[in-house]
């Protein structure tokens, strides 16, 4: 067998449909693409994407486990619910974007450094501690996402947006001490682990 | 007939009072036209003035009428007396509605309407009273020649409505393809699942009805006839021989598959490589069950390839869709999921073309999971146990390969239509001359043919495109070439089962159109109910087969001495015979080489100082004439020196029409008719690109005389070309005036 058969072997199979079929926040709906374009013409980033919505979802019904789960392109999607509003077949599309993303996070299989998957780990990293973001904290922690000396250029960069915002009372430097909390903590905790074990439960 | 008695009826209303002197065209009526009954009325079609007609005929015994009033496509209600001879000189449409406006153009206005009046009484008076076909015959029964889901339902149509059918199949069973296939795709909502085909059911209730005799094994030995009358053969297996007499055929032998070994790129012919039907088999075989292969194995994987051999521009394969072969895809990639979600199903498009509800199945068969990609073949290798197809995926546009245990082929659609006429001929030709080889080849082809027609012109219909036997897909569906013989079904054009049955009820109800007709010896489609028939007046005729090769209908069979038998039946009253003909014997009873030759000479021909041209108008009365009505409707202003005649069709022109018209002085001669060529629009089929090759030849015989080749124009126009037509007679009258009067005025 030359190399492009083996390959080949598991192309264009169910196996990695029914994976992001059963794993990905409306996996399911992959299927119903009829690959018409509308969407990749509608996304206002389509073109600073590598893979369109479109391809992404030919590529996992071809098999491409490795491509999909490693790529930057959902990642890129913005919210903006172009593709969903005219999708003539009603898929669910940009919920999909951010399933494919969330699950390839959790597989520890998205680009290491994609700076949307930054932000939105530090900002939930923050937000889950006290049930607030401590905007300081957030600050600081993507000042010195990429090491200490790039963080300290980086506040050095934004003193001046810094201390408007400190005089202007937008930001309050006694925050780093631990700063506002929400009021049950606790109750904050046991509602995202509930969360967390509802999502488990629905996609295995 | 009792004598000829003629009267005209001038009408003044629509404005033609004001614009016209209508008392000057009531005394050319009379002193030129030797009407020997003249009126005129401001109201021509009104009840009053229609029933004084009416009293004419009945109490005056006038037996030829001419109405000078509006185009003979108008009124036709009002005007409606099938018992007289008519006329109908077009002043409305034809003049006061194109000639421009203002009082300078009054007497141009005139001269048109004096010469329309003039020409109505010439025809009017070679017209006789069309009697009907004296050859008719009034058998009913209708002939279906295929089994198949199109047989079936014409002739459960054609019984259902009263008629008797006899249904021909060359299998030992009824239900064609149908009978051979697990399921069908489904034809009721919510066009989601595959659905049971009901060809069992819908033969058995052929097989039952009262009114259906169905031969099985049976093929046509020989066909003979006309519509009304026509003897057909049957060969039986057994070596038994039946006679029938049936007065319709509908001919719905179907389809036969493309032939797989014909695509060895694609694997045709190796092992584990079917086509649609092949997979049908496997099917039925797997009952419901997990679909095996001929070897045994359990079918886990699956790949359908689309268009294959389909759709090519090569030249080496069918460069046509077959149209169901999405549909039937979709459909048996569900026979896998439906006994097993989990067997891997592929099906592999260019474009995917689900017609009708077919979008709801495609939805359908996502949903259960089969994964459709856009791609195109390139090779499917037989690899160890099963194939791999080589693609190219057209999305993600890259060079990949699936591995499958099966791969389908959705092949295309052959028709079963006989022998190619365009084969046939020439063959016929050589044979004739003598070539020992040809009369082996005749011999041969002959055995490949269908209805076994006994005609001058061929054993089966002639074939459209392709091979299909069809006269013009858009236009007239159902209608061949071959009058009372209809294709219903695959044979006429690539389909599905649903369009097939559609198909053959459509072809049922025209088979009972035209056993009706040819009882009353009228003429079928286009000119349907037409009384007047073609005759020949033998003893002129110099036995030179223009009219038998040239009909488009195949009516025209040759007799022992090689002269021209006519089946009227068979006859679509076109005239392209009258066209054809050199010695011009042939004619009907109300058009004829006369009635268009004396209107030509009627017209009154200003001389060659006056500054009046004359330029004759041949228009085809099926386009060219209703465009030029609507010319007249929308009021497009055209030359008044242009003096129009309809024809039935082009192919009816008569070249002894323009030498006459030249010879009487006219300027130039103006030929108008329908869109000739591959696709052509001609309601007569040839008759267009006939009149075009002649006047091919008479550009010839002008040049000789020293006259100018543009005195003959000829052109296509649509119905819908009525600013055309008059801008095209404007640049034509623009163009006589640039190369002068005809230099022929002073001797006509
Ligand atoms: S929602 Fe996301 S994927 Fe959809 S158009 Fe907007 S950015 Fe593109
Ligand atoms: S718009 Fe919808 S159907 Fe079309 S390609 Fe995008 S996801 Fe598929
Ligand atoms: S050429 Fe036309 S009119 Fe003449 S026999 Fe044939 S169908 Fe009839």
């Amino acid at each position: 067998m030359n190399d492009l058969n083996r390959q080949a072997i598991a192309n264009y199979k169910n196996d990695f449909l029914r994976e992001v079929e059963e794993r990905v926040e409306d996996g399911d709906w992959v299927r119903m693409c009829m690959q018409c374009g509308v969407c990749a013409g509608s996304c206002p980033l389509g073109n600073a994407w590598e893979h369109t919505p479109q391809k992404l979802f030919m590529m996992i019904r071809a098999g491409k486990r490795e491509e999909v789960l490693s790529s930057d392109s959902m990642w890129m999607c913005t919210s903006c619910y172009n593709c969903i509003v005219r999708c003539p077949r009603k898929l669910p599309i940009t919920h999909i974007m951010h399933g494919l993303a969330h699950y390839a996070h959790k597989l520890n299989m998205a680009p290491k450094g994609q700076p949307t998957r930054d932000i939105a780990k530090l900002f939930w990293d923050n937000l889950v501690k006290t049930g607030r973001v401590n905007e300081l904290k957030f600050s600081l922690a993507m000042y010195f996402k990429d090491g200490f000396m790039q963080g300290i250029r980086n506040a050095l960069a934004m003193q001046a947006v810094g201390m408007g915002l400190v005089k202007a009372k937008r930001l309050n430097p006694m925050e780093i001490l631990g700063g506002h909390k929400c009021k049950d903590q606790g109750g904050i905790h046991r509602m995202i682990a509930k969360a967390r074990a509802i999502e488990a439960h629905k996609k295995g | 007939m009792s004598e000829m008695k003629t009267a005209a009826y001038i009408c003044s209303g629509c404005e033609l009072g004001d614009k016209l002197d209508v008392a000057q065209l009531s005394k050319i009526a009379q002193k030129e036209g030797k009407m020997a009954l003249v009126r005129e009325h401001e109201f021509l079609c009104s009840e009053a003035a229609v029933q004084i007609i009416r009293d004419d005929i009945a109490n005056e015994a006038v037996t030829h009428i001419c109405i000078a009033a509006c185009s003979r496509r108008a009124k036709t209600e009002a005007f409606h007396f099938p018992e007289v001879a008519m006329s109908r000189a077009n002043l409305r449409e034809g003049v006061i509605w194109i000639v421009a406006e203002g009082s300078e153009h009054d007497e141009v206005r005139q001269d048109m309407a004096d010469d329309y009046v003039r020409m109505a009484c010439a025809e009017l008076k070679k017209m006789k009273l069309p009697q009907g076909n004296p050859n008719h015959a009034g058998n009913k029964r209708i002939l279906v020649v295929g089994g198949g889901m199109s047989g079936l339902t014409a002739a459960l149509e054609a019984a259902e409505a009263g008629y008797e059918v006899v249904l021909i199949e060359k299998e030992n069973q009824l239900g064609g393809w149908a009978s051979k296939l697990w399921k069908r795709v489904p034809f009721k909502q919510p066009y989601a699942e595959p659905q049971d085909t009901g060809a069992a059911a819908l033969a058995a209730k052929v097989t039952a009805h009262p009114r259906i005799t169905v031969h099985l094994n049976s093929t046509l030995a020989e066909t003979s006839g006309a519509p009304g009358r026509f003897g057909v053969q049957i060969a039986q297996e057994s070596g038994a021989s039946v006679t029938e007499e049936v007065g319709a055929i509908v001919q719905a032998t179907g389809f036969s598959a493309y032939d797989l070994n014909k695509l060895p790129e694609l694997g045709g012919g190796k092992p584990n490589v079917t086509d649609q039907a092949g997979l049908e088999a496997l099917a039925r075989a797997a009952n419901g069950a997990t679909i095996k292969r001929a070897d045994g194995k359990e079918i886990s994987s699956v790949v359908f390839i689309q268009c294959a051999g389909q759709r090519d521009d090569s030249g080496t394969h069918l460069p046509y869709c077959s149209g169901h072969c999405c549909a039937t895809s979709v459909k048996q990639a569900m026979y896998f999921k439906d006994a097993n979600p989990d067997v891997d199903t592929v099906v592999m498009y260019t474009d995917l073309r689900m017609p009708g509800m077919g979008e709801d199945f495609y939805r359908s068969a996502q949903d259960k999971g089969v994964i459709f990609t856009k791609g195109k073949a390139a090779a499917v290798e037989t690899s160890g146990d099963g194939c791999t197809v080589k693609f190219r995926d057209l999305i993600l546009d890259e060079d990949t390969a699936v591995n499958a245990d099966l791969v389908v082929l959705a092949t295309g659609q052959v028709p079963n239509a006989g022998v190619d006429l365009e084969a046939w001929n020439p063959i016929v030709t050589a044979a004739e001359g003598g070539s020992e080889e040809a009369k082996v080849q005749r011999v041969e082809l002959h055995k490949t043919s269908v209805l076994k027609l006994n005609y001058r012109q061929g054993p089966d219909m002639p074939q459209l495109k392709q091979g299909f036997s069809d006269s013009h897909f858009i236009c007239f569906p159902y209608e061949t070439r071959r009058t009372g013989i209809y294709a219903a079904g695959p044979v006429r054009r690539p389909m599905d089962m649903l369009q097939a049955t559609e198909d053959a009820t459509g072809a049922a109800l025209k088979a009972i159109q035209a056993v009706e007709n040819a009882s009353l010896g009228r003429a079928a489609h286009p000119r349907s109910g037409d009384l007047s028939f073609p005759s020949a007046r033998l003893e002129g005729c110099t036995q030179c087969k223009r009219c038998t090769v040239e009909c488009p209908f195949g009516a025209i069979d040759e007799d022992e001495k090689r002269y021209p038998v006519f089946n009227e039946s068979r006859c679509r009253r076109c005239g392209t015979c009258m066209g054809a003909c050199p010695v011009r014997v042939i004619s009907f009873e109300n058009y004829s080489v006369d009635t268009v030759g004396m209107q030509i000479k009627a017209v009154d021909m200003p001389d060659e100082f006056s500054e009046k041209p004359r330029i004759l108008l041949l228009a085809c009365e099926n386009d060219a004439y209703p465009a030029l009505d609507m010319a007249g409707l929308q009021h497009h202003v055209y030359s008044a020196f242009v003096r129009a005649i309809p024809v039935r069709c082009l192919g009816s022109v008569n070249t002894i029409w323009i030498t006459d018209a030249l010879n009487s002085g006219y300027d130039g001669v103006m030929l108008m008719g329908c869109k000739h060529g591959d696709n052509y629009q001609c309601h007569f089929v040839k008759g267009s690109e006939l009149a075009n090759y002649r006047m091919s030849k008479i550009d010839d015989t002008f040049k000789q005389l020293g006259l100018e080749p543009e005195r003959v124009i000829t052109h296509e126009v649509a119905i819908t070309d009525h600013a055309r037509v008059a801008q095209l007679i404007n640049d034509y009258a623009a163009k006589i005036n640039e190369i002068g009067m005809s230099p022929m005025k002073a001797f006509a």
